[in-house]
């Protein structure tokens, strides 16, 4: 390998020896393709054609007024497919191809990156298999027909808690026995080396567009940047284009579930601890034994024991800091959203405006400017929330 | 307690000219008391040492059969410290060598120190990690020297000669030659590019070669001893057996009996 993949002492790359050929094979490809002009002329224009970049910076001129500050909305949720996800699944898709590979394979959980890799297969005529729990296919059997149009296979995961973790685990089992036509299209920043790097890569156009938005609009950087963290690629893709300003607070927020004070929760950064989980040294959430635990919250792209070690490590230097918001509090915030502004946020957005509101409510945060990653629309999320309202549809 | 090392089994079976047949098993698979009765049973019927395996909640490099072992040990109550009883109770029976093949996270999280000082006391001879290649191996390796434990790692088809050199002067005990590109599971022919990679392997190494990842049959023991391995390595056929007869114990020691007897034959020239 090139480089170790560490950020402080997490990441790394912790495969079985049968994966390290391709790790380091993905490694060299993305290393040379990310600066080659061919590969980024042809990445801009499926982010601007096909994916429907850049997405706006809207000013909640409601949601502002109500609590007394200026909250900004990245309107990932406007893209195809309905979420950021599609920035990482067209980068990644389009290097499979550079790299000669016919298959793509995918994790899925809620079944966004699930759809975002079906489609850019269908797109560039890659062959599509999404391992996802089987517990999932039955949650979001509208996202498993949504895949299927596009011509993917969805792969029910029948094994463990027969969620995402599990899809993750029979994903890089395929991937052992399929090298050499396979790309495994990892859909959040964790995993091995090169991927935390690589999926951080392919979202810098949320950082970087955000960026010049705010400064094209007010004139100077926001005080906080909040987004939701599951494996947490929405909010590395918008910090990395505000990591390098110290004065920019970087929040991150995690599933707290029925209360992280419960075993209830997919709050990885708030009460997880060191161990390693797929690839990677992070921060996961396991026993006393170091056996990784079932998570829980309302919204399924959040539900995830790990996180990306980068954001591990930004915590460990005071960069970053996370905060829990349970699956009511992200409810009530998702009806706020809707009511002031017309927006119907993803369930896992809504925890991202949740903390927004809290933060903005505190005395001390009067007036500040703050950029909400929106990193997908609810659309999908309709049966969910919905079932919680005790509404039927 | 007493022990043998690997390389005084592989000098001892070289002398008898035969090779070397280990027996994978998961502590606790279905249960203590049985898995205990297993191992006895595999050490009393040819098997010349064991890899033990400690469950784990998410393991990557198997396949079905061993994921199933590691939920019915879970199910049973099996945790670390009873995989180390386990390792304990079996070490009084047997002074063969005896190999864990488990996940760095179960290590990491006990502390590689405390790990590997433990396994130290129980007489354990090597570990192999599945998710710890060399690159991340530093620290396991610095204490598993300082234990005397040897460290083994796996090299497979798509390990270039060039990493085959720097895993083999690393590796202790034996080289695990991983027969096929997937995960652990019993499979219906070895690959015949399976005594390519021997022979690859040789060239690096002087130290013992033993071949696991799809060997079922007697037929194929004899494939990979005949094409220059020391040893192989039976995981996901005895644990079909283990996992067909759960109903009936008498059935499920006689068929492990008479499995692992016609395996270690097949090593026999």
């Amino acid at each position: 390998m090139i480089n170790d993949g560490k950020y402080g002492k997490y990441g790394g790359i912790f495969v079985p020896e049968l994966l390290i050929p391709a790790v380091e094979e993905l490694e060299e490809a993305f290393y040379k393709y990310k600066d080659d002009d061919k590969f980024n002329e042809d990445l801009d224009f499926y982010l601007k054609e096909f994916a429907g970049r850049p997405t706006g910076l809207y000013y909640a001129e409601n949601l502002s007024q109500k609590y007394g500050c200026k909250i900004y909305l990245k309107r990932e949720d406007m893209l195809h497919t309905g979420a950021h996800k599609i920035n990482n699944a067209i980068g990644q898709g389009l290097l499979a191809k550079y790299m000669g590979k016919t298959k793509l394979i995918a994790e899925t959980g809620a079944g966004q990156h699930g759809i975002a890799t079906a489609v850019i297969g269908a797109k560039l005529g890659l062959d599509v298999k999404i391992f996802m729990g089987s517990k999932d296919v039955e949650r979001q059997k509208l996202n498993v027909f949504r895949m299927e149009l596009s011509g993917a296979e969805v792969i029910p995961v029948d094994m463990g808690s027969r969620t995402l973790k599990d899809s993750i685990n029979e994903a890089f089992r395929y991937w052992i026995s399929n090298l050499d036509t396979t790309h495994y299209l990892i859909g959040t920043t964790m995993g091995p080396h090169p991927y935390p790097e690589m999926v951080k890569h392919f979202h810098k156009p949320i950082g970087k567009e955000a960026r010049e938005q705010i400064l094209e609009k007010e004139g100077k950087l926001p005080d906080t940047v909040i987004a939701c963290v599951g494996g947490g690629s929405n909010a590395m893709g918008i910090f990395s284009g505000f990591v390098d300003n110290e004065d920019v607070e970087l929040i991150g927020v995690e599933a707290g579930g029925l209360g992280v004070d419960t075993n209830e929760h997919g709050a990885t950064l708030t009460k997880g601890t060191d161990g390693i989980l797929h690839g990677a040294l992070s921060k996961v959430i396991q026993n006393y034994d170091g056996q990784i635990e079932e998570t829980s919250s309302v919204s399924a792209g959040l539900d995830y024991p790990g996180v990306g070690p980068e954001h591990a490590y930004l915590e460990s230097i005071g960069r970053t800091k996370y905060y829990a918001i349970t699956d009511k509090e992200a409810l009530e915030a998702f009806q706020i959203l809707c009511e002031t502004e017309g927006i119907i946020p993803a369930l896992e957005s809504s925890h991202a405006v949740a903390y927004a509101i809290k933060y903005a409510k505190m005395p001390e945060n009067k007036g500040k400017t703050i950029i909400v990653n929106l990193s997908g629309r609810g659309d999908k999320d309709m049966f969910t929330v919905a079932n919680e309202l005790g509404v039927e549809v | 307690m007493k022990k043998q090392t690997y390389a005084e089994l592989f000098e001892k079976t070289k002398q008898d000219n035969e090779g070397v047949f280990i027996p994978f098993l998961v502590a606790g698979d279905p249960n203590y008391e049985t898995s205990l009765e297993i191992g006895k049973l595999l050490v009393d019927n040819g098997a010349d040492a064991l890899e033990i395996g400690f469950p784990f909640s998410d393991p990557v490099a198997d396949g079905p059969s061993v994921q199933n072992a590691d939920l019915r040990a879970f199910d049973s109550g099996m945790n670390v410290e009873k995989c180390f009883k386990y390792l304990e109770d079996l070490r009084a029976y047997t002074d063969k060598p005896f190999g864990l093949l488990l996940y760095y996270n179960l290590v990491y999280h006990y502390g590689i120190d405390e790990f590997y000082k433990r396994l130290s006391e129980i007489g354990v001879n090597a570990v192999l990690i599945a998710d710890l290649p060399p690159e991340e191996a530093e620290d396991a390796m610095n204490t598993s020297k300082k234990y005397d434990i040897e460290e083994i790692f796996i090299v497979s088809q798509a390990t270039n000669n060039d990493r085959l050199k720097h895993v083999t002067e690393l590796v202790g005990g034996f080289v695990y030659v991983a027969s096929v590109m997937g995960t652990t599971g019993a499979r219906s022919s070895v690959e015949t590019n399976t005594t390519e990679l021997i022979k690859r392997v040789r060239k690096e190494t002087d130290l013992p070669l033993c071949v696991g990842f799809g060997i079922s049959r007697p037929k194929h023991v004899k494939e990979v001893l005949d094409s220059g391995a020391d040893g192989a390595i039976v995981g996901s056929a005895l644990i079909n057996i283990i996992a067909d007869n759960l109903d009936n114990k008498d059935v499920m020691y006689q068929e492990i009996i008479d499995y692992i007897k016609n395996m270690k034959e097949a090593t026999r020239y």
